[in-house]
């Protein structure tokens, strides 16, 4: 960024067309950075000014640990642990199912598939991660609902199960096209070593591959909790979004995104900001699973 | 609050955006609106007519469940009279019907009857009614409930059908989203404010139907004009819900949307246009696509 604004200053006027060009270019380049770090701190900004209000006027501890959401009552509580804690087993119900699936279709894509199987596989994943979540949501609705109502004789399937469900599979694309392109990178020697050595394929992929494609495998796992933390409207339609505490796999519950969403288009005063101040919420989780993310590709840096 | 009155602001003024460029495009509209000396007796008869020469703003206020209908009604009235700017400040009955009483709002708006002791200072004019269906799986064996039945259902004191009359299973609550008007309007008749145990809260009338179409225990709530055929309607203590039954006041789940006014100023001329245009046969449709009764055919 400063090269390019030192060397605007420096050359004030372009003599011939080519230097122009590369002028006009220079700038756009930098207005194009430019707007990407504006819109961050815009929005960092903007979440922290219109979010902090209603934590000061609610109180940081009834906020954040109040057990009780009622939003538009006489008497208005909110406190959202109920979202926390869903968004958090939401998420973490998401990685424990699709982290090992994701994992083993990664090993499977890199390492055992023959050419022509792993290139529909690819494919089929590629596909997977541009379908619309409201796709899912649909489906999920129609499909997987009914289903876990009926699997497990319940009244009805709108709750914490089929969120996690669903999330698991929208997060299988970020984990297996990340940790494929980890295993990939693993240096041939390694596994032709273990081979060597006598060891089967299937204990060279498990004890050789994986451990070397660690940071990768991780960082692939840190991006779809992102992405399953960070997900509203498919989550939406199959949670039930009752503002329940998450203390069953059944229970109708809100997650952090779904209580912004699903309340915004009527809300006002107080519960407006208080709608921010969960987005705030939100962002400081989303923030703070970036950091651990940042970590993650570091220490592998540092391991090759 | 200041930022739902500026969406709305921006609404208006997209709608008299829109407005002005369909009367650029008709051509003589505007030319012959000149002719309209008394604004106001025209308001009343003229949409679709001529455009007026009203300007200025009308500030309303209110019952955030009208929100629909005031939306549809500002979108036409500026269509008629595209110098006036409506104004819409979601903040509930209750604060509608004081900002009529001490004139800081042109139009109070609640959504629930005026009381007696209110009466006193405001009149009331009732532009629509609004007709929420209770609606049950096709499924299902039952056709009618008391208002106490629904009352005992949504507070999860009664948790079978087969207490009400249906098979064996358990009643699965579908509702609106705290803040939506449909769910305050159900729950405020019904009298189970802020005590429903829901088990899905959703967050458009369309996605109720197609919940309670989906699960055979399911029981929901809805804007009577949202209700097709996909889903059945129960009838309350013995009456369907319909427009018919909703204005004749015999289905007990309605509830009046109200313009109020200060009984002792007159109206802005804008202001009594806007009246006349809501209580006009004109704005039926309107009404009606905003999912409310019309009472003026």
């Amino acid at each position: 960024m400063k090269n390019t604004t030192s060397s605007l200053r420096r050359v004030r006027l372009p003599r011939t067309p080519a230097d122009w060009l590369e002028a006009v270019m220079n700038f756009i380049f930098f207005l194009c950075g430019m707007l990407a770090v504006c819109c961050v701190v815009l929005i960092s900004v903007y979440m922290v000014v219109s979010g902090v209000p209603a934590i000061h006027k609610i109180g940081i501890f009834k906020f954040l640990f109040g057990t009780k959401w009622a939003s538009t009552a006489a008497e208005p509580l909110f406190g959202i642990l109920p979202f926390i804690l869903s968004s958090i087993y939401g998420t973490l119900g998401a990685t424990i199912l699709g982290v090992p699936i994701g994992l083993l279709t990664a090993v499977f894509l890199s390492k055992a598939a023959d050419p022509k199987l792993r290139t529909v596989v690819v494919t089929a994943i590629e596909l997977l991660s541009g379908i619309p979540s409201v796709v899912f949501g649909l489906l999920g609705m129609q499909v997987l609902v009914p289903a876990v109502a009926k699997a497990f004789g319940k009244a009805s399937g709108a709750c914490l199960l089929s969120a996690i469900v669903v999330l698991s599979i929208m997060i299988l694309p970020s984990i297996v096209s990340v940790s494929v392109t980890a295993l990939n990178a693993v240096p041939p020697e390694y596994e032709q070593g273990s081979l060597a050595l006598g060891a089967t394929d299937t204990e060279t992929w498990f004890k050789i591959s994986i451990p070397a494609a660690k940071s990768g495998i991780a960082a692939g796992v840190v991006l779809g909790i992102g992405r399953a933390i960070g997900e509203a409207m498919a989550v939406m339609m199959v949670a039930g979004n009752s503002p329940n505490m998450p203390d069953s796999l059944f229970r109708s519950v809100t997650l952090l995104t779904t209580a912004i969403a699903k309340e915004m288009s009527y809300a006002g005063g107080l519960q407006r900001q208080a709608l921010f101040s969960i987005a705030l919420v939100l962002f400081v989780f989303i923030m703070l699973i970036n950091v651990v993310l940042n970590v993650v590709l570091k220490g592998g840096n540092r391991d090759e | 609050m200041k930022k739902i009155s500026r969406r709305s602001f921006l609404t208006v003024c997209g709608a008299a955006a829109a407005a002005a460029a369909l009367t650029a495009c008709g051509g003589s509209a505007s030319s012959a609106s000149s002719t309209a000396a008394s604004a106001s007796a025209t308001a009343s008869s003229a949409a679709g007519q001529a455009a007026g020469t009203l300007s200025g703003n009308v500030a309303t206020g209110g019952s955030t469940s009208m929100k629909n209908v005031i939306a549809a009604l500002t979108e036409g009235f500026a269509e008629v009279e595209p110098g006036v700017t409506v104004s819409y400040d979601p903040t509930g009955s209750g604060a509608g019907i004081t900002g009529a009483t001490d004139k800081t709002l042109d139009i109070g708006l609640s959504s629930r009857a005026l009381k007696d002791d209110e009466k006193n200072d405001v009149d009331g004019t009732v532009v629509a009614l609004d007709g929420i269906a209770i609606i049950v799986n096709k499924d299902s064996k039952v056709a009618d409930l008391t208002v106490e039945q629904l009352k005992k259902m949504f507070t999860g004191e009664i948790t079978n059908w087969k207490e009400v009359g249906g098979d064996d299973g358990e009643i699965v609550l579908v509702g609106r989203e705290a803040g939506s008007g449909t769910r305050d309007g159900f729950e405020s008749i019904v009298d189970v404010k802020d005590s429903c145990k829901y088990a899905q809260e959703l967050t458009a009338t369309g996605a109720v139907i197609s919940a309670v179409e989906a699960n055979p225990l399911a029981i929901g709530y809805a804007s009577l004009s949202a209700v097709g055929d996909t889903v059945a309607m129960v009838t309350v203590e013995g009456v369907e819900c319909s427009e018919d039954t909703v204005k004749d006041g015999t289905y007990k789940i309605q509830r009046p949307f109200v313009f109020v006014t200060n009984k002792s100023a007159a109206l802005s001329e804008q202001a009594q246009a806007f009246v006349d245009f809501a209580t006009s046969k004109d704005a039926a449709d309107l009404i009606r696509t905003a999912g409310a009764v019309p009472v003026n055919e």
